[in-house]
């Protein structure tokens, strides 16, 4: 009576079949992941020293450290997260917290999508047009900062938006009927219990900004340098630049300097994102609903 | 029962100097083009319990958004006609938040705010400035005290209000209500997520509570309007049906056939 049927025996084979492609796909997603790392450990993991990590490029950029580039890159993220995360975060709670449902809103909305969507060489290109020339920045570390803040603005709005409109609405209400006003209900309720997910999103932005290189390329930062950036309205090396250079436009580098640099790099943007991932859980925890 | 039926009878509330709290001419209100209520003329006494029962969707909530004006946060949400509260129309107060803090609102599913007990119902106190902690102190302990949850959590005020069982939530938003000496309560469905031993609880602190303020039950249990109520409004379909005492409602003194039928829940 219980018997299984043929149909019961069939549906069973394909939904076998189907667990192991699923499966299949999916470990050769890790494949070019792992790849890339062992490869990078293997032959970048012996340059990385203290004197790498500390030291000026010698020799034409193909002996000594990466210092300058390294700094760089702190420099132009940390401006960018100036910039952007106010910036990002404002518009973030206007959309979810105050806005209506009009056209508005709507245009807003698309413009950050396509923001998002817009080719990395075409943000560099107008930071060219609007920071260098317009606002007569120069190629400088703000100029750059700029550029990246533009380009990923659309991941902090995001972030923050989503993480706002995670928080329940009957909270909203509940402050709202006590007498409080939008502002005192965003700040004791909304924000307190949204903040994990809008670090999370700076974090994700901090690793998307060390990586890029369109952008900087042509707004602040430079081939090579003798010496540190003393304010915003310098120059600067920076990390994604100094590994293109020394990969394609010097002679003479030595096969593990551009390995050794990529695993750094690679090494910052990994660790971010750890820390992005052990502070969510971290404030999951501490979660109040 | 004795000093409610005083209250009760319209002429001797005259006589008491019993005053409208709360005076409802015409209101409609309106979701872009469908119609939550329509025609909707009443008034609410002061030290009253005053019931409202209906099935779901007789724009019950509606009616109770539009008295604190949450209308300004729903967008779409149009209210014509007049509400005075007080002796003054909502649409006037300058500021809606005043107004607000002179109206306690219970929820039908208890929101526990993501905060201490303590500071659940101290929340609305530190918004209008209180800022010593002995004046919270003795706010958040009177608070719960009136909604009979002081000595269940006298203990816990720094753990979670989420953690309360939903009982002890109800209660948490009772007194969270209370905070600010509103003159007026309204409570919207709360025993929905309650036992009944803990919707009793709280019914015995709404009777203690009429006597110091104005209250408005929502309720989608007509016995319960029977026990609490003094009078009782029947919505039916955006239709304020019939407004009467609730003893004369449910003895079936009613003016409306639609009405006893509801009470005796031959439909719903």
């Amino acid at each position: 009576m219980f018997t299984a049927t043929q149909l019961n025996q069939r549906n069973d084979a394909v939904q076998q079949r189907y667990r192991v492609l699923f499966l299949v796909m999916t470990v050769l997603l890790i494949v070019p992941v792992l790849t890339i790392l062992v490869l990078l450990i293997i032959r970048g993991g012996p340059m990385i020293s203290l004197e790498f990590l500390f030291e000026f490029p010698r020799e034409g950029m193909t002996a000594g450290g990466i210092f300058p580039a390294l700094l760089g890159t702190i420099f132009l993220v940390s401006v960018a997260l100036v910039a952007s995360v106010p910036l990002g975060v404002a518009a973030a709670i206007y959309l979810s917290e105050y806005a209506g449902d009009n056209w508005l809103t709507r245009v807003i909305n698309l413009a950050i999508i396509n923001l998002a969507g817009v080719p990395s060489i075409v943000h560099a290109l107008f930071g060219v047009g609007a920071f260098v020339l317009f606002f007569g920045f120069g190629t400088s570390i703000l100029s750059a900062s700029l550029t990246l803040a533009i380009m990923t603005l659309p991941v902090v709005i995001v972030a923050t938006k989503e993480s706002l409109q995670a928080v329940p609405y009957a909270f909203r209400e509940a402050c709202w009927s006590l007498g409080a006003t939008r502002w005192q209900t965003i700040r004791r309720i909304v924000l307190p219990n949204a903040i994990s997910g809008i670090l999370t999103g700076i974090i994700l932005e901090v690793s998307r900004t060390a990586g890029e290189t369109a952008p900087i390329m042509f707004t602040g930062a430079a081939f090579f340098l003798p010496f540190l950036p003393e304010s915003v309205f310098d120059q600067t090396m920076a990390m994604s630049l100094h590994l293109y250079v020394i990969s394609t436009q010097v002679p003479n580098v030595p096969d593990a300097l551009p390995y050794g640099v990529a695993l750094l790099l690679i090494g910052i943007v990994l660790f971010m994102n750890a820390l992005s991932i052990a502070f969510r859980i971290y404030l999951r925890g501490k979660k109040k609903w | 029962m004795v000093a409610s039926t005083a209250i009760n009878d319209p002429n001797q509330a005259a006589a008491v100097g019993a005053r409208n709290v709360l005076e409802v001419e015409n209101l409609s209100i309106r979701y872009g083009g469908t119609t939550a209520l329509e025609g909707v003329s009443l008034a609410v006494r002061e030290h009253e319990i005053f019931g409202i029962i209906g099935p779901a969707g007789s724009g019950k909530t509606s009616f109770l958004k539009a008295l604190n004006r949450m209308d300004t946060f729903t967008t779409s949400m149009q209210v014509g006609g007049a509400i005075r509260f007080m002796g003054r129309e909502v649409k006037a107060w300058r500021n809606v938040y005043a107004l607000r803090s002179h109206v306690g609102v219970v929820f039908p599913l208890p929101v526990g705010l993501p905060l201490t007990v303590y500071d659940n119902v101290a929340l609305a106190p530190r918004l209008s400035g209180i800022k010593k902690k002995a004046d919270l102190d003795v706010i958040v302990e009177r608070c719960l005290r009136r909604a009979a949850l002081w000595d269940e959590v006298k203990d816990r005020l720094d753990s979670l209000g989420s953690l309360l069982s939903g009982g002890q939530q109800q209660r948490l938003t009772i007194a969270r209500a209370l905070s600010q000496d509103p003159h007026l309560l309204m409570l919207d469905e709360f025993s929905i997520a309650v036992d009944p031993v803990t919707t009793m609880r709280i019914e015995d602190v709404l009777k203690e509570l009429r006597k110091e303020i104005t209250i408005i039950l929502v309720t989608n249990l007509v016995q319960q309007a029977r026990r609490l109520a003094d009078r009782t409004a029947f919505f039916l379909n955006g239709e304020c049906v019939e407004i009467g005492q609730t003893e004369a409602l449910f003895t079936g003194n009613v003016q409306d056939q639609r009405t006893r039928d509801y009470i005796e829940g031959r439909f719903g």
